[in-house]
């Protein structure tokens, strides 16, 4: 039994679990449990990948298992990480954990929603693990149907026409993936043989360059719908809006890195002549994402709005990073796929917490809450200084690097969109303090509030889980830095082939 | 060689104390916090004046002092050279900023038991003076330029946590916001300069960028974008972050705002420490500044000659003593600037950065104690207005003598110690460029002016009624009122140019009687119109306000830069970009995408019809194109 399988099998597992329950307590107490393995399973993974890391093993992917489940396609189960992927295990371990915690109240049909909701983690890990495309696209879907069920089911406001509009414009984000694959799927093999899905095989051959230039948008824009590409970023902030908080965790937190990824490992390295060429058109779409989604966040009253619009800027800087193609700014994006993951988890799981106070998500509702309730008030203070790239959090560290990266070219056009994107980090502030202002500082607003109770046990658990790891990373980011950077090798070797 | 080591437990122990009384404090009596922190900030501030020995006295040589860095880890790394480090840089800018930063922190530490003792959130309070005073010293002894600008948002956000402390008046929070949006904008031209200069040198370290005659700059000054070369762009860009920080003008609307943080914090922060970090920032890059871009250098000595000229003509019509202060001490810093700006390298024509240095050493003891005895006087009569006081001097005698004394320093009244630092940035502007010189001069007048007009309000002037007899300081606030005092009095005698100099190597220095007698005239003529304006209650300062007109109504407020500001974010990019860019998204993108699925959905209804089931309808279709496709095979074929 491969180890990396087990990331898969305890979800299965644990939903298994889940079935034999009764009511709330046995449901989140299984679903629990079994994320507390998962995370340990994580922690377990981070700690072995850098022990076998120091101990000189080169290969681009580690801990490898095929097998072959489709013969006449040759799609395979083929799994394995580099220290990116292994990375991203770690953050979905931790975001589902934490998220588990802030579902701990779920009263309503509680079994169902934890069944979802490990159902979800469950295609996340497994796409992560995946080295396969085709099985890679499987597991991709297995988190998105669940989507529209939690959102529809458990969500809030006009949910079900958020949970439609998320849903469809996903999948038409799928779609056009699923035409990209194919599209790599027949290009994998210029000089005869079988066609593959390997990601490891298809990486060493030169795919024809007409093909790239056809597939890569395809690719690029099927996983941008995921990660909010301007213009495709609407089912964002209904969608958030609607979802319950452990959803809107993990959908922000991880999902939408899942299209980053997808990006960077299927769309980029696959491709990687095309991405040298074509990059120029999302670098301006990304430029707009980054700014348009700060700029739209400023005035808007909804705390899930808000964050939403956060996240389409700050997801808008991973693919924006990727987009500069080199190692620096790469290194950058992965780091802010991470930090974004954590932030974003944190920054939702405390909306999820004051909304279950007050009942209202409107700013101009709230005020003074630090006074009533301190800790998540601080919580959401340290969540908004590590949104706005405070150093001491992880969030300065991403930002940073990807600017760090982005200065590295020195025309004009990528120094316009560089400064422009930069320029963000005063924006940021702008809503962020705002927000901070309104509803945790000043008089209390609404005499209601006075009587309001502060963190639960389980909600401190699932912030602080959050927290310490944004303020690790923050202190002590040479580790993962070095590691990512590491397994920045083979992709940096294809595109550097192509970049003058 | 000296083991210098230890002197990163200087900035460690308040690092420590925040910790310890941030996550614990609230278990404790809050005076406990109040007691460690003291006692750390305590042991920090003797093992900087231990370092300050070391370094002064032992490791002189005879080619003047050298650069040293104990500790250097690396933090973060990019390339094999393009590395982030966290250390620990000594030389006599750093030492001496040690010596300024913990002594008025160590001051305040002290003489805020007393004054915010009974306030809620005394322990908070305490441990956001200890994570400042970290991040401060950070910024003193970082060994590149990037930790400087990590420390330097620091700074930025604990300046934002102790302006806010009051965190239930919208007042305080606004002006703490404001503090913050304001420098981050700034900051944003300081990172891209950083961005940029990394990018062209490949380096972040200060030693490699400050050795005078490198070619790491070839590549920065080959380049130009919009006819300037990018060395002016990269310098000018840093100086952004230096002038948001030290709040040059026009970024200088954050500082009187942030008076509405507790009175220690605007001694220690917004006018002894933070303030004049963009001073130091530009000394500590002078030699860049200098070599490769004396053109920004001179641009830096405009921009602090006008802002100190401006803001001085506004302290003169302020009536909050806070806010007084506050535009003092936008003026001063604006001498330091003047300073840097005339300052050329080496030696004697180094006099300006020695002259810069000195005044920001003298300027912290002074204003920070003018601040205090404000502190005390506010503590006193609970009001911060000018009309509200009056008399106190024989309510108050130490703070009133602490006060005078730090009224005669700030206006160069000789033996006092601004005197002596001002007087060099006299001189070094005189004899480098005429019309700074000029301006700084009549600053000078203004200055003993605005001082002196406050000064008499509050211990002079009328007879004020008070309700409750107003008090003297209790002993931890007197106590630091007087060691300032102290150093307000007698720094100036200090031999600045033998240790602190652009070059690092001591240089002889006379006065220039041409300069000083002038200047100390013109000080004195500010002191008397004073007297005989605010000595006595009397009709004639009302009179000559309305007299003035429109000109008083403009500087009263403030020449409008804030309303200028306010029109520009609110109006403009408030209600003109963000809120049509919200429409936008929903009514225009999230509309089309919907539109799609409207469309989509329209379409499947029309259609829908076509699979009715009726097998009758099937036939004919399937008849009707089976003969349409026999006729286009037929006409395809050539049968026509």
């Amino acid at each position: 039994m491969n180890f990396l399988s087990l990331f898969v099998l305890v979800p299965v597992l644990t939903i298994t679990g889940i079935l034999f329950t009764r009511d709330l307590k046995g449901a989140r107490l299984v679903s629990a449990v079994g994320m507390g393995i998962q995370l340990l399973l994580a922690v377990f993974l981070v700690l072995y990948y850098l022990s076998i890391r120091g101990a000189g093993n080169l290969h681009e992917m580690v801990l490898t298992a095929d097998y072959s489940w489709y013969p006449s396609l040759n799609i395979h189960y083929f799994v394995g990480v580099d220290g990116i992927a292994v990375a991203m295990i770690a953050l979905t371990a931790i975001v589902i954990f934490a998220g588990v915690f802030a579902s701990w109240q779920m009263e309503f049909l509680s079994r169902e929603f934890f069944i979802s909701l490990i159902l979800l983690a469950t295609g996340v890990f497994g796409f992560f693990i995946s080295l396969d495309l085709f099985t890679m696209f499987l597991f991709y879907e297995l988190a998105v149907i669940p989507m529209y069920l939690l959102i529809g089911i458990w969500g809030s406001g006009p949910k079900e026409a958020s949970a439609m509009k998320l849903t469809l414009m996903l999948m038409g984000g799928s779609a056009l993936l699923l035409v990209g694959i194919l599209g790599i799927y027949f290009n994998s093999a210029p000089n005869g043989g079988a066609y593959t899905f390997n990601i490891l095989q298809i990486a060493k051959i030169h795919m024809p360059i007409a093909a790239q230039r056809f597939f890569f948008p395809l690719t690029f824009v099927g996983f941008g719908v995921l990660a909010a590409l301007f213009p495709l970023h609407t089912w964002s902030p209904s969608g958030h809006a609607s979802a319950p908080t452990a959803v809107s965790m993990l959908h922000a937190g991880v999902l939408m890195k899942l299209g980053a990824y997808g990006c960077f490992r299927v769309a980029i390295y696959l491709m990687p002549q095309a991405a040298t060429q074509l990059a120029w058109i999302f670098i301006i779409l990304t430029s707009i994402s980054v700014v348009y989604g700060a700029l739209g966040a400023i005035m808007q009253k909804d705390l899930k709005f808000i964050n939403a619009y956060s996240s389409v800027s700050h997801v808008g800087l991973i693919l924006f990073a990727l987009l500069m193609l080199n190692k620096i700014s790469m290194d950058g994006a992965i780091l802010q796929m991470i930090s974004h993951g954590l932030v974003t988890a944190l920054f939702f799981a405390l909306i999820g917490m004051i909304y279950g106070r007050t009942h209202t998500r409107d700013i101009r509702e709230m005020g003074g809450l630090m006074k009533v309730m301190p800790f998540l008030a601080v919580t959401y203070m340290i969540a908004g200084f590590a949104s706005l790239g405070l150093p001491g959090f992880s969030g300065f560290v991403a930002e940073m690097t990807i600017f760090v990266g982005a200065f590295q070219h020195s025309d004009l056009f990528h120094r316009v969109a560089s400064v422009i994107v930069v320029s963000s980090i005063v924006i940021t502030a702008v809503y962020i303090l705002r927000v901070v202002g309104k509803i945790l500082l000043g008089p209390i607003k609404n005499e209601a509030h006075l009587h309001l109770k502060d963190a639960t046990w389980s909600e401190k658990l699932s912030t602080i889980t959050l927290v310490i790891a944004v303020v690790g990373i923050g202190i002590l980011p040479l580790w993962l830095s070095d590691t990512i950077l590491n397994s920045l090798h083979p992709i940096m070797e294809r595109l550097t082939a192509y970049l003058h | 060689m000296t083991d210098f080591s230890y002197t990163i437990l200087i900035p460690l122990i308040p690092l420590l104390v925040f910790l310890v009384t941030g996550l614990l404090g609230m278990k404790w009596k809050p005076i406990v916090s109040g007691v460690i922190g003291t006692i750390g900030l305590g042991i920090s501030f003797f093992l900087s004046l231990f370092a300050a020995y070391q370094y002064f006295f032992l490791t002189a040589s005879a080619s003047g002092y050298h650069t040293i860095i104990p500790i250097n880890m690396l933090w973060l790394s990019f390339t094999s050279t393009l590395q982030i480090h966290m250390g620990v840089l000594l030389d006599p800018i750093a030492i001496m900023m040690l010596v300024v930063v913990t002594t008025v922190s160590f001051m305040v530490h002290i003489y805020s038991l007393g004054y915010m003792k009974g306030e809620k959130g005394f322990q908070r309070f305490y441990a956001f003076l200890s994570l400042f005073t970290f991040a401060m010293l950070g910024v003193v002894l970082a060994t590149n330029i990037f930790q400087i600008y990590i420390f330097w948002e620091l700074v930025g956000v604990s300046s934002f946590l102790l302006i806010g402390f009051y965190y239930d008046k919208p007042s305080a929070v606004a002006a703490a916001k404001k503090a913050f949006i304001v420098t981050r904008f700034a900051d944003l031209g300081f990172l891209i300069g950083i961005l940029l200069l990394s990018y062209y040198t490949g380096t972040f370290d200060f030693v490699k960028l400050n050795q005078p005659g490198t070619n790491l700059f070839v590549g920065l000054a080959g380049v130009s974008f919009l006819g300037i070369s990018g060395i002016t762009w990269t310098m000018s860009l840093i100086f952004m972050g230096a002038a948001g920080k030290s709040a040059m003008f026009p970024l200088h609307i954050w500082l009187p705002d942030a008076m509405e943080g507790p009175t220690p914090v605007s001694a220690l922060i917004h006018a002894a420490t933070m303030v004049v970090a963009g001073v130091f920032l530009v000394a500590r890059l002078f030699p860049i500044y200098h070599f490769q871009a004396p053109d920004v250098l001179l641009f830096i000595g405009y921009v602090g000659g006008f802002t100190s000229l401006f803001a001085a003509i506004i302290a003169i019509t302020q009536n909050d003593i806070k806010r007084v202060l506050a535009y003092s001490t936008l003026s001063q810093i604006g001498y330091m600037m003047v300073a840097l700006g005339v300052s050329g390298y080496g030696g004697k024509a180094g006099l300006g950065f020695t002259a810069a240095m000195f005044h920001l050493f003298t300027h912290a003891m002074f204003k920070g104690l003018l601040f205090l005895g404000a502190g005390a006087i506010i503590h006193s009569v609970h009001s911060n207005m000018m009309k509200d006081m009056g008399g106190l001097r024989k309510y108050m005698p130490i703070t009133h003598f602490t006060f005078l004394a730090a009224c005669l320093a700030i206006s160069g009244i000789p033996p006092f110690a601004g005197f002596f630092s001002k007087d060099e940035i006299l001189v070094a502007a005189f004899n480098s460029n005429k019309l700074l010189f000029y301006v700084e001069y009549i600053t000078a007048g203004i200055t003993s002016f605005y001082i002196f007009r406050i000064y008499f309000n509050i211990f002079w002037g009328k007879e004020t009624k008070y309700e409750h007899k107003p008090h003297e300081a209790p002993w931890n606030m007197a106590i630091p009122l007087i060691i300032m005092a102290l150093g307000a009095t007698f720094g100036g005698f200090i031999p600045f140019h033998d240790f602190v100099t652009s070059n690092m190597k001591p240089f002889a220095e006379g006065m220039d009687i041409m300069v000083s007698l002038p200047s100390v005239a013109i000080g004195l003529v500010g002191i008397a119109v004073a007297w005989i304006l605010y000595k006595k209650e009397n009709e004639m300062p009302a009179r000559i306000a309305k007299r003035m007109g429109v000109l008083y109504t403009t500087t009263f407020n403030k020449f409008y830069v804030d309303e200028v500001y306010l029109f520009v974010t609110k109006k403009i990019i408030f209600n003109r970009i963000a809120k049509p860019i919200a429409w936008f998204d929903r009514n225009v993108v999230d509309a089309f995408m919907i539109g799609i699925g409207t469309v989509t959905m329209k379409i499947s209804y029309k259609i829908k019809n076509l699979q009715s089931g009726e097998l009758q309808q099937y036939a004919f279709v399937f008849v009707a194109g089976s003969v349409l496709l026999a006729l286009l095979l037929l006409y395809s074929l050539g049968y026509h």
